[in-house]
């Protein structure tokens, strides 16, 4: 006898999921005039965040982000460069992003994702703008060498958000980064092997031992969709592609506007919804200042 | 604070704008479009009274602060769209031609920039399971190129006759220390300042409704923003003194880009006939 009972559950089940891919934007409106979002989450919150850092050994910095199922990878890797005429106290940075086919069922093999090149371009002009690194801190011996970095992120798992989600892991990324040790050996720049370091005592260092990057002002970001008179923070995939409009805020921690991006969408964005926008990203910013510090401080007890 | 422009400009006035439609043939419709004119000028002449030679220099020189001038053409709706495009919908496509070389991430960035500005002008269901071809060609840069795009697309739009929720008017504003804000920067002054935003607005619409009936959210539907793009960190209040500024200039922008539309109606009419 329990067997009706069973079936009509398993339909009525059916019947939600066929409502949702056949009317995929009414599922949402239903969702939103209750104020709640299909994964139960409040309009204004954003998913699970965490960091881990050093994800990568054989990175000189690395971290893995997770926002909601959104996963990305940033791994850096230092070189030494002379640097340019233009700039000769200056290092420089090379952002990558990749977005390789396991990310997302939109990517196919051989033909690169549309989106890569422009999170690539938006990652370098935020960190360049934010003045989080300092170029002349890359330096190492002025006009003659300097430390060229090279940022790449591999997103594993797109699932919305991509640029917050990017942009996190880069943060991270350079805050576990530790600056190898190099000599000076007849006016070449050698990297040292830590065992070595003892050994080649008569070769000038040219920095002592591995440091840090101090970091300026930290941008954090948070993406938000516009639908009618809806502001939903941080969107998965499929809220992506049924409310097209989205609004990307960057604020610094000294809560300094590095970036808005509203790359065209059907909804316009007046004054009111930029304002709310922004005052949802500064909340952002301190919950991810808190989850970086946590994770930083957790990797310094290991 | 005031910022002497180089150019002798104040900080609200934008470049001399020129815009000409149909300049292509083939294409099914064309614009270009330039903010501010090159022109040499060569009367001026200086004298050097030294002890020994009076020499007599004639200068020629770049006067004003050149231009940048862009050309979009526009071929379409042609049959068929690309994969992974929605069958239900027009599709846009984009080519962003760089004025010498390969086109780089930047390029890349401004073609999809237009194309999603693009996208939410155009009313799209019309011509379902068409493409049409957007073709930027950019002429010359002197500073606020991608406004300059996206106005000469527009009007590239209308001449040829795809179907527009309404047009789109682009403009860049930049923001110095302490709040100062200049429109339509040049490239030195894009450099030189501490960040600058691209932002798109409606045009302005003509109409016989009483005067706020078209309010959304207690403001104008043109003070709506289409596109934002900033480069450099500025604080929130400057981003919102420069989306005042950017308002007010689309006015003015927008009754241009209607004057030079209309100005090609007759005869577009007579074509029809």
């Amino acid at each position: 006898m329990g067997l009706p009972n069973a079936s009509e559950d398993l339909s009525s089940e059916m019947e939600v999921d066929a409502f949702r891919r056949l009317f995929p934007l009414r599922y949402f409106e239903r969702h939103l005039a209750e104020s709640i979002r299909p994964d139960a989450r409040s309009l204004s919150r954003a998913r699970n965040t965490t960091i881990s850092m050093g994800a990568v050994a054989s990175a000189d910095g690395s971290a893995l982000a997770k926002i909601g199922s959104t996963t990305m990878l940033a791994a850096i890797k230092m070189e030494v460069m002379t640097p340019s005429l233009e700039s000769p106290d200056e290092g420089c940075v090379s952002i990558d992003f990749h977005m390789p086919p396991i990310c997302s069922p939109l990517v196919r093999p051989g033909r690169p994702a549309e989106a890569a090149p422009v999170v690539a371009k938006q990652l370098s002009d935020t960190i360049s703008s934010s003045g989080m690194i300092n170029l002349k801190e890359l330096s190492l011996v002025g006009g003659k060498a300097a430390w060229m970095v090279y940022l790449d992120i591999y997103c594993l798992d797109a699932d919305g958000a991509l640029f917050d989600a990017a942009l996190l892991s880069a943060v991270a990324a350079f805050s576990n980064l530790q600056i190898p040790t190099v000599s000076l050996d007849d006016g070449k720049i050698v990297m040292l092997p830590e065992e070595q370091k003892e050994e080649n005592s008569e070769k000038e260092p040219v920095n002592k031992e591995k440091r840090k990057l101090t970091l300026g002002g930290i941008p954090f970001s948070l993406t938000c969709i516009l639908h009618k008179n809806y502001i939903l923070a941080d969107p998965t995939s499929e809220e992506e592609s049924i409310m097209e409009t989205l609004v990307t805020v960057v604020l610094d921690s000294s809560n300094q506007l590095v970036s808005l991006y509203k790359p065209g969408g059907a909804v316009l964005a007046y004054t009111s919804a930029v304002q709310d926008c922004i005052a949802l990203t500064r909340q952002r910013v301190k919950e991810l200042h808190q989850i970086l510090e946590e994770a930083i401080s957790g990797m310094e007890i290991d | 604070m005031e910022v002497d422009r180089a150019d002798g400009r104040n900080p609200n006035q934008l470049r001399p704008l020129a815009c000409s439609c149909s300049i292509l043939h083939r294409a099914h419709g064309s614009a270009s479009w330039s903010q501010g004119f090159r022109f040499i000028q060569t009367s001026h002449f200086y004298h050097f009274n030294l002890f020994v030679f009076t020499s007599k220099c004639y200068f020629c020189y770049w006067v004003g602060s050149g231009d940048t001038k862009v050309l979009a053409a526009v071929y379409g709706p042609k049959a068929g769209t690309k994969k992974n495009e929605n069958p239900e919908k027009a599709s846009i496509e984009v080519i962003w031609k760089p004025r010498t070389g390969q086109i780089g991430k930047p390029e890349k960035e401004y073609e999809i920039i237009l194309k999603r500005t693009l996208q939410s002008i155009c009313i799209l269901t019309i011509n379902p399971n068409t493409t049409t071809s957007v073709i930027i060609q950019v002429v010359h840069d002197d500073g606020a190129l991608l406004p300059c795009a996206i106005n000469a697309a527009c009007a590239a739009l209308v001449d040829a006759g795809i179907p527009m929720k309404h047009l789109a008017v682009a403009i860049c504003c930049c923001s110095a220390e302490s709040g100062y804000c200049i429109l339509d920067p040049t490239k030195l002054e894009e450099q030189k300042m501490k960040g600058f935003a691209y932002l798109v607005f409606p045009n302005s619409i003509l109409s016989v409704l009483p005067e706020g009936s078209s309010l959304v959210q207690g403001e104008p539907m043109e003070h709506g923003i289409i596109t934002s793009v900033t480069h450099g960190a500025m604080s929130v209040d400057d981003y919102f003194h420069c989306l005042e500024r950017g308002r007010a200039a689309s006015a003015k922008l927008s009754d241009f880009l209607r004057r030079s539309l209309q100005s090609k109606l007759p005869g577009d009419l007579s074509k029809a006939e």
